[in-house]
């Protein structure tokens, strides 16, 4: 455990490196939830009967999407880990005394945590500056946020033992960019980037909630903006559970049955 | 010209290559396109319209948008991996070849697989027509090419200072990507919808509201007919996008080693 907690701290300053990086993203990210809201707003002052959420619900789901972007978002895998196992460079990591599930789950961990906490905080703060209900505003109890806190841990589990799945199907597949591909637009559309779960068709929505994708930030973004009823938060959060579940043990299945053919060439 | 097309066929060549791996990353780019406006379509379902827009206008709208930003981005390719030619010295080899520098720089790196999102701008382009989103004329039809071609020439303008920035930062600057990506990405919109700041950002800063907005104003019967003209206006922002490349190239001295 104790190498893990180093191999945590170590990759978690990575991700805390690139500060000027984490300053341009910040702008970006800023500009991209003004013209979300922007949009959204249009849409509500025309029509608000039709609006599935709460205008305040859903400016905080946005803000809080752009803040926590590098938490939760696919894309945001490590491509030099997938490069190893195609080149062979995974050999070196074999030869260290760790198990290599373990290993990876921890870096990624690690380092969209880093990433993620850089950037969180200035687009919190700058979001919370917007007038309401454009902006991001706290609406729910304490306790509520404690369950929203927890639902983001779950969150960032589920997004990081669905990239360990597909690390893994590096082992058995030559080339990823497909899967990686379909994954990716997968969960753009069913995890709630492209819109916020409730927006999507009715039939649509009910897979979408019960997929995996439908299991990273739609939950804890949703308890945030008080969208999520009390009495089902017990639920989401359990699929939540459910899901990590699910993939951390698919992942680690898929890796090691990959493990065990491998056989790196070269000397 | 001549050298662009040569190389044009020396990287459809590389990528065939590797088949299959050309035709899963076009897949890539056409499902991320595909799904951004999947999101248009599910709110313009739930709301009607957006605007006074329909979604026969939108698709038009960004199949205008698509086809200016794969134009550019099969062309400038070679801008957006800048960084890394900068980096690796590969700008030195430019420099002493008797060709035009910007010329070069294109044909470093070319990527046909961004070609299959104008086969989808294409077929948006098509069904928004069918659906009777406008009332064609020729002059409508020379202002849609208009938009199209316009617009990948501010794009072009666009990667021209986001390479020009890498001379003094020597690294890429994601900010760009609030204009490049931000502009794809936020183009299925009419800028108008926006409200009014983001339009005059979009008209007199960074003119893609010139070759979106203001033109498509006309096409759909709703302004007058000189908005048509606003496309060629927008390529003067070449002029300083060019002057701008052309400081940076001579501020540039080898990174060395």
């Amino acid at each position: 455990m104790k190498k893990y907690l180093a191999f945590f701290r170590m990759r978690l300053m990575a991700g805390l490196q690139y500060r000027m990086a984490a300053l341009a993203g910040l702008s970006t990210q800023f500009v991209w939830g003004t013209m979300e809201v922007l949009i959204y707003r249009v849409f509500w002052l025309e029509r608000p009967e039709r609006f599935p959420m709460g205008m305040q619900a859903l400016a905080s789901y946005i803000w809080l999407q752009q803040a926590f972007l590098t938490l939760f978002a696919l894309w945001q895998w490590e491509p030099e880990l997938i490069r190893s196992v195609r080149t062979g460079e995974v050999a070196y990591e074999l030869t260290r005394p760790m198990d290599l599930y373990g290993m990876w789950l921890t870096r990624s961990l690690a380092l969209r945590l880093g990433r993620g906490l850089l950037r969180a905080l200035p687009v919190v703060l700058l979001g919370s500056l917007i007038p309401a209900p454009y902006g991001l505003r706290l609406t729910v109890s304490p306790a509520v946020f404690g369950l929203f806190l927890l639902s983001s841990a779950l969150m960032l589990t589920v997004s990081c033992a669905l990239g360990m799945l597909l690390y893994a199907l590096a082992f058995h597949l030559t080339d990823t960019t497909g899967v990686l591909a379909v994954m990716t637009a997968a969960a753009e559309l069913l995890g709630g980037a492209i819109v916020p779960l409730p927006f999507l068709p009715d039939g649509l929505r009910r897979v979408a909630e019960l997929s995996p994708f439908g299991a990273m930030q739609n939950v804890p973004l949703r308890i945030f903006g008080g969208d999520i009823p009390l009495r089902d938060i017990p639920a989401a959060m359990g699929l939540q559970a459910f899901w990590a579940a699910v993939l951390l043990a698919a992942g680690y299945a898929v890796m090691h049955a990959g493990l065990r053919r491998t056989a790196v060439a070269g000397g | 010209m001549r050298l662009y097309f040569r190389f044009l066929a020396i990287h459809v060549k590389s990528a065939m290559a590797y088949r299959t791996s050309f035709f899963l990353s076009c897949l890539g780019h056409l499902l991320i396109a595909v799904n951004c406006f999947l999101g248009v379509i599910f709110l313009l379902d739930r709301f009607g319209d957006i605007g006074g827009y329909t979604l026969e206008q939108l698709a038009l709208c960004y199949a205008a948008i698509l086809a200016a930003t794969s134009l550019a981005e099969c062309f400038a390719r070679g801008f957006d991996a800048f960084p890394g030619i900068l980096r690796q010295a590969q700008f030195d080899r430019l420099l002493v070849r008797p060709r035009p520098l910007v010329a070069q720089v294109i044909c470093q790196d070319l990527k046909p697989a961004v070609a299959s999102r104008l086969v989808q701008a294409a077929v948006m382009a098509v069904w928004a027509i069918r659906a009777g989103a406008v009332a064609w004329t020729a002059g409508k039809a020379a202002v849609f090419a208009l938009m199209v071609l316009c617009g990948a020439g501010v794009f072009f303008g666009l990667f021209l200072v986001y390479a020009g920035l890498c001379f003094f930062t020597l690294e890429g600057l994601e900010v760009m990507n609030i204009f490049t990506d931000g502009v794809r990405e936020y183009g299925k919109y009419p800028f108008g919808v926006y409200g009014k700041n983001v339009l005059r950002v979009l008209t007199f800063l960074v003119p893609m509201a010139l070759v979106q907005h203001w033109p498509l104003q006309y096409l759909l019967g709703r302004g007058p007919w000189w908005y048509g003209l606003c496309p060629p206006l927008a390529l003067a922002f070449l002029v300083p996008c060019f002057l701008f490349w052309r400081f940076g190239v001579r501020h540039y001295t080898s990174t060395g080693s």
